[in-house]
């Protein structure tokens, strides 16, 4: 008898019901921690709040429960703990903007001086927290390969502060100390700190890239962290609708189209070395990635032509070479065909 | 320090703390102090956030630092206390640069303190000893922040017979940590949570009560320590010679021994003189000092530190005690930057004192002619130079050459 085959048109998801228990989604059981729970103050739409919520509930199926979360000042630390309200139902701490990685290390070391070892230790920040301002302590712990995992949801921005230009916003964006103004608008290019092989530098046993555009993915390298001891980093991209002016309702689709175009590569490494790559399965133009988002509307003009045709060149070789270095395309399958619905199977 | 059975020591070296550190992280590595963990932080700031993320998970956490490392913990040091963490941190004194200088005075405990820390100077090496055994007990008591100060080389690098009590006495005297709120998955909280206008001057009110419990926790624990271990070490104040004195200088840390000296030798005179030490610099013992100072007809405060553009601090709360007395306050700034506090010096301020002629502000040995020339130079060039160099020329220190 032939396999059945499942068609789904223009998409390469693959509903829950047609895996395997075992690999089904934390979100979709419901004995999910509910780490983040509803009634936060996130935006509508913030990639955040979605990426923390599958992170932590993924840390705490992958430890039993057994966990300790440690925050960094910024948009996930507001908008989640408004005293005397908490979104948190973990046990949860946030001392400052700069230090979660160091509270985190002592968080680790109290409990291994209490003999706790089955509780392990998961520190977050978002991108200023992480690359910026944190990064001392944060190359620290790394150095020290403390036990901590260590979550940066990078938004590529100071968003509680209004979207001001942090070492991870990219070139050409729009924030609001990177002005689309004069000669050059918006951010410089040149500049900026690529935080994940910044992490591989120091050798530590795991570095992992991941967008909340494929949550599967994002939960299984929270799972694979938590398997090893030692310091682990994990750089989420998370789009802000606020700061990126994106709709409320494109975050997984601008999250999707920063990987489809090779300008975020997803990856993981191990000691230093990347191991396994994301291949890109439907490459796009930067120019599609770039045209929905309000930040970059400063490269087009009202009719929609392209404004500043330097400017998208220069980040589409940004992202050819993004392309090339991690092998982003190799093994990528040939565009899915319109309309005749057979974008994917699964063999039951 | 060892004997207080520390869980989680972390630290960044900087003189004069380093041997502190350096000691503790051997104890660690020999397993003198298991369990114990010692971590080698990237930065005092790091430093302090390990403390306080120690602390968080139920630890008995410890640092060490001084000068320029509390102020670039700073942050960390007002969120340990504002989190309500019991770390124990000893400062060894050092001036706070530019110019850099690595010699004891007080200026860095000033800088922290309306951080909410309990403050204790210790006049000796023995002293600092028992001062930590203490500093824990109350610590945890009230989860609160305490810091040991010690004079930077003055004690940390002095070599002095110390009694150090049995682990057994200590273990009698200091209980283990029992938290008073806890990182624990059984029990989930959220620590660190945003307070708005609506809470939080009553959060920082209850700061300032737990201070005011310090204020007797301090002399109750200090009388206790006395019988547990024999010595008068702690409580708020200490008062030497003063009964009846008409003169009564304060000061805080070591210079108290010199300034004891001195009292012996002019009371050997004839002159009614007397000291009192402050233990307890925060929270600020207020009518311990009164009591202590209501009988003196004048006191002379001398202080290793400065407020730039004002003049003394410690001098402003013991005038603050002495409200509504009769009781003229004279501050001597003395000993920045290591500059040695003489008996001699200290001699002729007290005989000034007691003749009335002591002015409101004293620089001790301040060298005036070689101020009042670089001053000229300031006024009549703009571009003058820089003034240390130009002051070490004049004194013949550095050569003409440059």
């Amino acid at each position: 008898m032939a396999p059945v085959r499942f068609y789904q048109v223009g998409s390469f998801a693959v509903g829950n019901r047609l895996v395997d228990r075992s690999e089904r989604t934390v979100q979709s059981d419901a004995g999910r921690s509910n780490s983040l729970t509803s009634g936060h103050r996130a935006c509508q739409g913030c990639g955040e709040a979605l990426g923390a919520r599958y992170a932590l509930d993924a840390a705490m199926r992958a430890t039993g429960g057994r966990l300790v979360a440690v925050n960094a000042t910024g948009c996930l630390e507001v908008f989640s703990t408004p005293y005397p309200e908490t979104s948190w139902q973990i046990a949860w701490l946030h001392s400052l903007f700069a230090n979660a990685p160091a509270v985190a290390t002592g968080v680790a070391a109290a409990l291994r001086v209490k003999g706790r070892s089955d509780i392990r230790v998961v520190s977050q920040a978002g991108d200023g927290g992480a690359v910026d301002i944190g990064f001392g302590c944060l190359s620290g712990m790394f150095e020290r390969n403390d036990d901590v995992l260590f979550i940066c949801y990078d938004n590529e921005a100071y968003m509680n502060t209004g979207v001001q230009r942090s070492g991870a916003t990219p070139p050409a964006a729009r924030t609001a100390t990177t002005e689309a103004v004069g000669p050059h608008p918006g951010n410089v290019f040149g500049q900026g700190k690529n935080l994940p092989e910044i992490a591989m530098a120091h050798r530590i046993p795991y570095v992992a890239t991941a967008t909340v555009a494929d949550l599967h993915d994002l939960e299984d390298k929270v799972s694979r962290a938590m398997a090893v001891h030692g310091s682990r980093y994990l750089h989420i991209l998370v789009p802000c609708p606020l700061g990126w002016g994106s709709a409320s309702s494109d975050t997984v689709r601008v999250a999707r189209l920063a990987t489809q175009t090779g300008l975020f590569p997803v990856f993981e490494a191990e000691r230093g070395r990347v191991v396994r790559v994301t291949p890109i399965r439907r490459l796009a133009p930067v120019e599609d990635y770039l045209r929905i988002q309000g930040r970059f509307r400063h490269l087009f003009d009202p009719e929609g032509a392209v404004a500043q045709p330097g400017v998208v060149a220069a980040l589409q070789s940004m992202a050819d070479a993004t392309i090339a270095r991690y092998g982003l395309l190799a093994g990528a399958e040939a565009e899915p065909r319109q309309g005749t619905g057979t974008g994917t199977e699964a063999a039951s | 320090m060892a004997l207080c059975r520390p869980e989680v020591i972390c630290a960044y070296p900087i003189s004069p703390q380093t041997h502190i550190i350096e000691a503790l992280s051997e104890f660690v590595k020999r397993g003198a102090l298991a369990p114990c963990e010692f971590v080698n932080a990237e930065s005092e700031f790091a430093a302090m956030s390990v403390a306080i993320g120690a602390s968080a998970a139920g630890a008995r956490a410890f640092t060490a630092t001084a000068s320029q490392g509390l102020l670039f913990m700073m942050e960390a040091v007002y969120n340990a206390s504002g989190l309500g963490f019991p770390v124990v941190m000893t400062l060894a004194n050092r001036a706070v640069g530019a110019p850099i200088n690595i010699w004891n005075d007080h200026s860095d405990a000033m800088a922290a303190r309306d951080a909410g820390w309990v403050q204790l100077f210790a006049q000796s090496v023995q002293e600092a000893a028992d001062l930590h055994l203490q500093a824990f007990r109350l610590a945890e008591e009230l989860s609160g922040p305490v810091m040991v100060c010690m004079d930077g080389f003055v004690l940390t690098h002095a070599t002095e017979r110390v009694d150090l009590p049995s682990q057994q006495a200590v273990d009698a005297f200091l209980p283990p940590y029992e938290p008073r709120q806890v990182l624990d998955p059984d029990a989930p909280y959220s620590i660190g949570a945003m307070v708005g206008p609506e809470a939080f001057e009553e959060v920082r009110y209850l700061a300032h009560a737990r201070q005011l419990a310090a204020v007797e926790r301090i002399a109750e624990i200090g009388s206790e320590f006395a019988e547990a271990f024999g010595r008068d070490s702690g409580g708020l104040v200490h008062s030497y010679r003063s009964a009846d004195a008409e003169v009564v200088v304060v000061a805080m840390g070591s210079v108290l021994g010199t300034i004891k000296e001195v009292v012996d030798a002019q009371r050997a005179g004839g002159a009614r003189i007397g000291a009192l030490g402050v233990t307890s610099f925060r929270p600020f013992p207020l009518d311990a000092v009164r009591q202590a100072l209501g009988g003196a007809r004048r006191v002379v405060v001398l202080e290793k530190s400065v407020s730039v553009g004002f003049g003394g601090v410690l001098s402003t709360d013991v005038a603050l005690a002495l409200n509504g007395l009769a009781v003229p306050v004279s501050t001597v700034v003395a000993g920045l930057g290591g500059r040695p506090i003489t008996e001699s010096a200290l001699r002729s301020v007290l005989e000034a004192a007691q003749g009335g002629r002591l002015e409101k502000l004293t620089f001790l040995d301040l060298k005036h002619e070689l101020v009042a020339r670089e001053l000229e130079r300031m006024a009549a060039r703009r571009r003058s130079g820089p003034s240390a160099e130009n002051m070490l020329r004049d004194l013949g220190i550095v050569g003409a050459g440059g």
